[in-house]
């Protein structure tokens, strides 16, 4: 299932933000090659991960991280802003209706239908939050597998050389791509609403006097 | 915040360390000091539906910006689905000009605009349409959207319109 959750919440949920620190040095660290730091404990964090960020998580039936992508606001501190400034021409992204969403990772045994089923949830985070786009870092080679999951970014530049290529691009928050991702997953629309609301839902009316 | 009333609100709670926008039927209001704190509230003039939008700056400040009312849930509703995304856009103004309060100008130190924001307002300025101006510059709308978003938030502008003409007024483009 799909959780949303703030780094703050994820000291209730041990196993799922362990495996999720693991796996993201796995992919990053080990597949990709990026020069990111792994601690000890063969985790990668990096300072963004201090600020309080916002995960869209999947949860495995185990309760293990399949796959996940941070989430921040560009009024903040962003990694596009402080260190991938020369791909967008020097341009500062800073928007409140644009959040930088990095770190796209899957758990490496998880199930093919799990990188869709994420971007199902960054549209659902960014649809419910009235966004017009994320901002994100990625590996150039998942531009061809964001377009064939039906949700491609507007790639704004790029650096480095062939596998070594990392790039910024931006998705535009549109409600027609979630037909598109309800589909190819299989997720229902209604199952999808329950996974957000479970974050972002209302408990209860605020006092019965109007 | 005397009082400790901070570790009490519910809506400084839930959103403290947060940063999307948060309605305050979201929020915790069953607990006892809670219900207590809210009519105290109640008697001071604060309505019964609310929408907080927590704002984080570039420095790690935490603001929080909050509209309020008494209505019924329906009316909340239909009014809140209609003006999030411009309370959005007004409680980050609002933020911004408190935060230039604070530093006594307006003029956002370090923030130059990038040679493709100004190629992008420069285009707007010669009445180009947003498709014409990205297709000039070889680069998508939504990209140029982007360059004209971060263009008008450092010119502190509230619109396009106005970015671009505080931009020709400062001398920036060259059109």
């Amino acid at each position: 299932m799909l959780r949303y959750f703030y780094a703050d919440e994820l000291s209730s949920f041990p196993k799922l933000r362990d495996t999720m620190f693991r796996d993201r040095a796995d992919q990053f660290k080990g597949r990709l090659g990026w020069d990111v730091h792994v601690n000890r404990a063969g985790e990668e964090r990096d300072e963004y991960d201090l600020m309080n960020p916002l995960y869209v998580i999947w949860q495995q039936a185990d309760g293990r991280h399949g796959g996940s992508m941070r989430f921040l606001p560009t009024s903040g501190r962003t990694m596009v802003n402080d260190h991938f400034r020369d791909l967008s021409d020097g341009a500062k992204i800073q928007s409140p209706l644009i959040w930088e969403c990095t770190r796209f990772c899957l758990g490496a045994g998880a199930a093919p239908s799990v990188s869709g089923a994420l971007m199902l949830g960054g549209l659902e985070l960014g649809l419910g939050h009235h966004l017009t786009h994320a901002v994100g870092v990625f590996d150039h080679r998942m531009v061809r597998v964001y377009r064939r999951l039906g949700w491609g970014p507007t790639v704004m530049g790029s650096t480095g050389q062939g596998r070594d290529a990392i790039s910024v691009g931006l998705w535009a928050f549109t409600p027609e791509i979630r037909a598109t991702l309800l589909q190819r997953t299989g997720i229902g629309r209604e199952v999808s609403k329950l996974w957000y609301d479970r974050a972002f839902g209302h408990r209860n009316p605020v006092s019965k006097s109007a | 915040m005397a009082d400790g009333l901070d570790r009490i609100d519910p809506v400084v709670q839930g959103c403290y360390q947060r940063f999307h926008p948060v309605d305050w039927k979201q929020l915790d209001w069953s607990t006892k000091s809670s219900r207590h704190f809210l009519e105290e509230a109640a008697g001071a003039g604060v309505g019964n539906q609310g929408l907080s939008v927590p704002i984080r700056g570039p420095s790690g400040q935490f603001a929080l910006f909050t509209v309020n009312h008494r209505c019924t849930d329906f009316e909340w509703e239909k009014f809140s689905q209609n003006s999030v995304k411009d309370l959005l856009l007004v409680s980050h103004y609002v933020n911004q000009k408190a935060l230039e309060l604070e530093r006594g100008t307006d003029v956002v130190p370090g923030q130059a605009l990038s040679p493709r924001e100004i190629d992008a307002l420069t285009m707007l300025a010669l009445g180009l349409s947003r498709a014409r101006a990205a297709e000039r510059l070889s680069i998508s709308e939504h990209t140029l959207r982007v360059y004209i978003e971060g263009a008008r938030f450092k010119l502190g502008a509230l619109n396009t319109t106005h970015a671009v003409a505080r931009a020709l007024v400062k001398g920036l483009l060259v059109v």
